[in-house]
């Protein structure tokens, strides 16, 4: 098979970025370490939060992390099947519930941190 | 018989897939965005990272997500030709989260 399978076709496209939006979540995790480290010099620590190129790449990292995200919700009822009695959940109340944990999740992050 | 780890690698795959789809857009949104911005000075982010729980969210976000990448990686990686090195993609792939996880580890506790 040709190196280049997965350009003939949107499906396998879209499944090869899916895949690849993992090496985004990996590099920004390494990045968190990276931070971590540096946390007993503070000087060291404020700079590589300013760093303009770190923003640069972590704003090129947000969408592909936000794919794996909607991705990952939108998986959930196919890999998680859940029923109620006889009656089998609709797989869009569940996909639809981790969004709204999502949300929660993030605002209450959000409001943690800035305020 | 050969016994098979992939049921250990794949859960932790999948634990770090939840943690990141969950926690990681808002938290790459606070130290991409809210700190150019103002939101939040980073210095004020240095004194909250010292907290034990940001200390414990932070090993989370760090360890478990660095399993999901060695795990779709490996994979990905033969998908797009790497089959040459299929055989020690596995071992630099757990092995490099696995460091990272001693690593994160070892900061988020000492300092």
């Amino acid at each position: 098979m040709p190196a280049n399978w997965w350009m003939m076709k949107k499906t396998y496209a879209l499944f090869i970025i899916r895949e690849l939006t993992c090496i985004f979540v990996g590099g920004y995790a390494l990045f968190l370490l990276v931070l971590v480290a540096r946390h007993d010099q503070p000087q060291a620590f404020v700079a590589w939060l300013n760093s303009p190129l770190l923003i640069v790449l972590q704003i090129i990292a947000l969408p592909m992390v936000l794919y794996h995200s909607v991705t990952w919700f939108n998986l959930t009822p196919k890999v998680m099947v859940v029923w109620r009695g006889e009656e089998r959940v609709s797989p869009l109340l569940i996909a639809g519930a981790n969004y709204v944990v999502w949300a929660i999740l993030s605002i209450a992050i959000f409001c943690i941190v800035c305020l | 018989m050969v016994r098979s780890n992939e049921p250990i690698w794949w859960s932790l795959f999948s634990a770090g897939g939840v943690v990141a789809a969950f926690l990681m857009p808002i938290t790459i949104f606070l130290t991409a965005i809210a700190i150019p911005a103002g939101a939040i000075s980073a210095e004020d982010l240095r004194q909250i990272v010292g907290h034990p729980l940001t200390r414990l969210y932070l090993f989370v976000l760090i360890s478990l997500p660095m399993f999901h990448w060695a795990h779709r990686f490996r994979y990905v990686a033969v998908d797009l030709g790497l089959k040459n090195i299929s055989s020690i993609l596995p071992v630099v792939c757990y092995g490099t989260a696995l460091v990272v996880t001693l690593l994160a580890l070892f900061y988020l506790v000492t300092f």
